[in-house]
């Protein structure tokens, strides 16, 4: 079995490329695929780190669970937004949605 | 339980990782946004196959699920939606080299500090996994008033997406 560290180290190649995707992409649906990678990353870590302990216990798991149900709305209400934007504007580039500016 | 894979775990950890990274990075810079849905559908699967790598056979199940089953359809729905033709073509010049400075020096930071923090040699786990019984008993006992919650939140996200996209005057038109 793999050591601890390669999971590890996976989840944190998928979080570099997420934010990599936050700060260099424009496109709202871009950034929340970058957000759904960050999510994922994060789950791998719950599962790995609960799995490698002395006892293996299974908490990890079910925390990940909710962070994809919590994912599922997140996604659901983002791409509402995404909907509504691009109908009043005609485009969802995150550097032209600036109404709320003041 | 039994471990799930037996065979060569090294090269099958090694083809999943880069199975789920090449397709989180495709979904990111592919030149159309279908292609990159499709590409972050592929990346879930990958995460769902490290799952079963980790003895989560149930996390995995939910995740090929709720990730590949609604969440990638959900998108695809809305990238055939909103698409245009303008995107095919933006120009990222200073925020592309920003974020990949930023990526990349966040994972030499981190990277650095893991495999010098002595986690690659000790931590090997061949204990057995605990039976994925355990995650319904303790989501009735331990977490239960988390999952009511969560119910309620998962409620409200889908009656707030529903009133946001919900169009104003349709049939007077």
């Amino acid at each position: 079995m793999e050591p601890l560290s390669s999971y590890f180290l996976l989840s944190l190649v998928l979080l570099a490329i997420g934010i990599y995707g936050l700060i260099a992409k424009r496109n709202a649906i871009r950034l929340l695929f970058a957000v759904e990678i960050i999510i994922n990353s994060a789950t791998i870590n719950f599962v790995a780190f609960s799995r490698y302990l002395q006892q293996p216990v299974i908490t990890g798991q079910t925390f990940s669970l909710f962070a994809i149900a919590l994912a599922a709305t997140e996604a659901a209400v983002g791409l509402a937004i995404i909907v509504q934007a691009f109908r009043l504007n005609k485009d969802i580039d995150v550097l032209e949605l600036k109404r709320l500016k003041g | 339980m039994r471990r799930v894979v037996h065979i060569m775990p090294d090269m099958v950890f090694i083809a999943v990782a880069v199975i789920t990274i090449g397709a989180a990075i495709l979904a990111l810079e592919s030149r159309e946004l279908v292609y990159g849905a499709v590409a972050l559908a592929v990346s879930f699967l990958g995460v769902a196959g490290i799952f079963i790598l980790l003895d989560a056979v149930f996390l995995a199940m939910m995740q090929v699920l709720v990730y590949v089953g609604s969440i990638a359809v959900l998108i695809i729905f809305v990238v055939m939606l909103v698409r245009r033709e303008k995107w095919v073509s933006i120009p990222a010049g200073k925020e592309r080299i920003m974020g990949v400075i930023a990526s990349v020096s966040l994972l030499a930071f981190v990277g650095f500090v893991v495999l010098g923090s002595g986690l690659t040699e000790t931590f090997t786990s061949t204990a057995t996994p605990p039976s994925f019984f355990e995650i319904g008993r303790q989501l009735v006992t331990e977490y239960g008033l988390t999952l009511q919650i969560l119910g309620l939140v998962l409620a409200l996200a889908v009656i707030g997406a529903l009133t946001m996209a919900k169009v104003e005057g349709i049939r007077s038109k």
